[in-house]
């Protein structure tokens, strides 16, 4: 079953001058329930607004964003306040994304005070979501800066849980964190996962991390979903150059494994002037001259599955 | 066997504190020789960057403050030299150190052309005119594409893959026979990491650098570098080349990391997470600082610290567990 559905979704920022910065462009992703669908790309492609537009917190431009079957944009003011409990974040700073001057438990009751619950009940999941991320129950009466960075991750997560969500979007959720301590927070993420059937869209650009935790993913550049599909067959055979050159960079912890050199060449255009034809063009090792001008098409990746999410936006994909 | 480049002896950097005192370096050792790359790993609060700041002479002022060992370079001995011998023999002169953060080593006011030549008027190696051109030279060198024409922008004109660039033909203007590089490529996407390292890697071999590069990514460390250190708690705990750390890593610490990380093409269930926090620096733990983490800990790892134990081939590790052999 699909939780949520993003159709030809965009947002686009004005800047001076009158121009408009595409910073997402025309979007179609899919989560399944009980799933992960991992973002990746590189700085500046979108993938944070893509969250926000689907958090509700960036106006869309364009397209549909569909969550368990009814059209974001449809709901009357009780859906849409179920909506923003169904739906949680979790980002990569847990230093400043937690006020320092409330305890932990008025941090985790403060979704439920807010919609009028009161007492037991509200201490009752207090304890229950700290249980969950595996920290103790007098963490409630302790500050955020009494915790380490992983633990703090724990409490923005446990935050996160607290209106029994279906999907967490998760931003780059341990990429400041320290490494020794990356390894428990994604197994607590997984555990989390399975114990409540939580559906992830996860945004990261450390490939082996997604590799390992997602179910599909879609690679973004300049704004575009470039190759989407199921992780297991993206990773085995990535049909887009992007995808390609993301993969052959990715540091590995293995000194016998020759860099990427030259793989791809240039800096990354900005949204504010993408390249004309394929956005990827300057930079990719197989441009041809169609590329320069006529943007690709989309392709499915395969034969099978022709819904909108296993694609290659490519002209190479054509034959 | 010519003496190493740079010798460096259980070097100390505290910070004194009004909360207490910070061992930010506690009894760091390692060499270098010409065209060497050295990896220093370690996590956030380690002590990476307060190494590469002692060799500098630089510890943050007032707290910081070099309490121990010694820093021999070409057969100098830089601990206790005067300010001004510092700044005008050896910092950025003959030691040079691309940060961990280009917008802070570039000010904004000043064109990239005049910050490249500023380090080669300060030493005395040319002014004006020939300033300015040694500089456009160093902007080629480290691949700035125009480097003529794009000589008189200013740092917020270029990206972030570009500024690094410049801070780079900063630290190398003056020819420096050591080269720090404190996690350069962290803030950077990973096709832009590649072209940056293999900037770094072209330029040691162009001027016979050593290079002393600093990263927290195990990733990065190891396509570059030839030997590696790993730091924790303001000790190097493990020191190997990168074969050796990377395949048969004998710290606990070393190959806690190692077993932690997702690979690509492992899709495994869970992964093998090492247990609790890095230390408190104002409370770390007696003994083996890495005690409350490690699996193999005893009681004798609770009391004292273990010394350094030296394995076959230049292989380092500060555990009890290898005590024995030596
Ligand atoms: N409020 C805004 N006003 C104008 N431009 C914006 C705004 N928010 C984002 N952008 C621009 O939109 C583009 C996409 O930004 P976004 O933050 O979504 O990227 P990202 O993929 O999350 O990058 P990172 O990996 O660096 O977090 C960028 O060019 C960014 O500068
Ligand atoms: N200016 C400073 N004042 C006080 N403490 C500092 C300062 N700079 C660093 N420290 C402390 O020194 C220790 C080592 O820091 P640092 O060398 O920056 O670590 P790394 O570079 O490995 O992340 C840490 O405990 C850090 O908090
Ligand atoms: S369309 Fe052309 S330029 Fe774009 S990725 Fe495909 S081959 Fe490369
Ligand atoms: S000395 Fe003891 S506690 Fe420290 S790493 Fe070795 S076995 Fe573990
Ligand atoms: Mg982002
Ligand atoms: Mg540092």
């Amino acid at each position: 079953m699909t939780l949520l559905a993003l159709h030809g979704v965009s947002c686009h920022f004005s800047m001076p001058g009158g121009r408009a910065l595409k910073a997402v462009d025309g979007v179609d992703l899919a989560v399944e329930a009980g799933q992960t669908f991992a973002l990746v790309g590189e700085s500046g492609c979108g993938k944070s607004t893509l969250a926000k537009l689907v958090l509700g917190l960036e106006r869309l431009h364009a397209g549909r964003i569909v969550f368990d079957g009814t059209d974001v944009a449809d709901l009357d003011r009780s859906g849409r306040r179920r909506f923003r409990a169904r739906v949680q974040a979790v980002f990569q700073d847990p230093y400043s994304s937690l006020n320092p001057r409330l305890r932990v438990g008025t941090i985790l009751s403060e979704p439920l005070t807010a919609r009028g619950e009161r007492g037991r009940a509200v201490q009752a999941r207090t304890a229950e979501v700290l249980e969950l991320v595996g920290l103790p129950e007098n963490a409630a009466r302790l500050y955020p800066h009494e915790f380490s960075g992983g633990q703090r991750q724990r409490i923005t997560i446990a935050r996160a849980l607290v209106p029994q969500p279906e999907l967490i979007v998760l931003d780059e959720p341990v990429s400041a964190l320290d490494v020794s301590i990356r390894a428990q927070i994604l197994n607590l993420l997984q555990d989390l996962q399975n114990e409540l059937s939580l559906s992830y869209l996860l945004i990261a650009h450390d490939l082996a991390l997604v590799e390992h935790t997602s179910d599909r993913l879609g690679v973004m550049y300049l704004g575009e979903i470039v190759e989407s599909g199921p992780s297991a067959e993206v990773f085995a055979e990535p049909r887009h150059p992007y995808t390609q050159a993301l993969l052959a960079a990715v540091p590995r912890p293995d000194p016998g494994h020759p860099r990427a050199s030259g793989h791809v060449t240039g800096e990354i255009a900005t949204a504010l002037d993408p390249p004309s034809g394929c956005r990827f063009h300057p930079r990719c090792p197989h441009v041809m001259e169609v590329c320069r001008s006529v943007s690709p098409a989309v392709h499915t990746r395969r034969d099978t599955e022709a819904d909108g999410t296993n694609l290659v936006r490519c002209h190479l994909a054509a034959t | 066997m010519n003496a190493p480049l740079l010798s460096v002896r259980d070097l100390k950097t505290h910070l004194f504190l009004r909360r207490g005192v910070v061992k930010a370096v506690d009894g760091v050792s390692f060499t270098l020789d010409a065209q060497e790359t050295l990896g220093l790993i370690g996590e956030s609060g380690s002590g990476k960057t307060m190494t590469g700041l002692s060799l500098l002479g630089l510890p943050p002022k007032p707290a910081g403050r070099i309490v121990g060992g010694s820093i021999v370079l070409e057969g100098r001995e830089l601990v206790g030299l005067d300010e001004d011998v510092l700044a005008e023999e050896i910092r950025g002169r003959r030691i040079a150190m691309i940060s961990q953060d280009p917008m802070t080593s570039l000010n904004p006011v000043f064109s990239v052309g005049e910050q490249v030549a500023a380090p080669l008027r300060a030493h005395d190696l040319a002014q004006g005119r020939e300033a300015a051109d040694l500089a456009i030279h160093e902007l080629g060198r480290v691949r700035v594409p125009s480097a003529r024409e794009r000589s008189g922008d200013y740092p917020h004109q270029f990206s972030g893959g570009m500024r690094q660039r410049v801070v780079a033909a900063m630290a190398i203007a003056c020819q420096p026979r050591v080269l720090i590089a404190d996690e350069p490529t962290s803030a950077l996407d990973v096709t832009i990491q590649v072209q940056f390292m293999d900037l770094l890697e072209a330029l040691q071999a162009e001027t016979g650098a050593a290079l002393l590069f600093i990263t927290h990514d195990l990733g990065v460390a190891a396509s570059l570098c030839h030997r590696i250190a790993v730091m924790y708690a303001g000790r190097i705990v493990e020191t190997a080349n990168a074969r050796t750390l990377y395949g048969s890593p004998a710290h606990p610490y070393t190959q806690g990391l190692l077993d932690s990380l997702p690979r690509l093409g492992r899709r495994r269930g869970r992964l093998t997470a090492i247990g609790g926090a890095p230390p408190d620096a104002l409370r770390l733990p007696a003994g083996c600082a890495f005690h409350p983490r490690c699996p193999h800990a005893t009681d004798r790892c609770r009391e004292a610290a273990p010394p350094e134990t030296r394995l076959d081939d230049g292989h380092i590790v500060r555990c009890w567990l290898h005590e024995d052999g030596s």
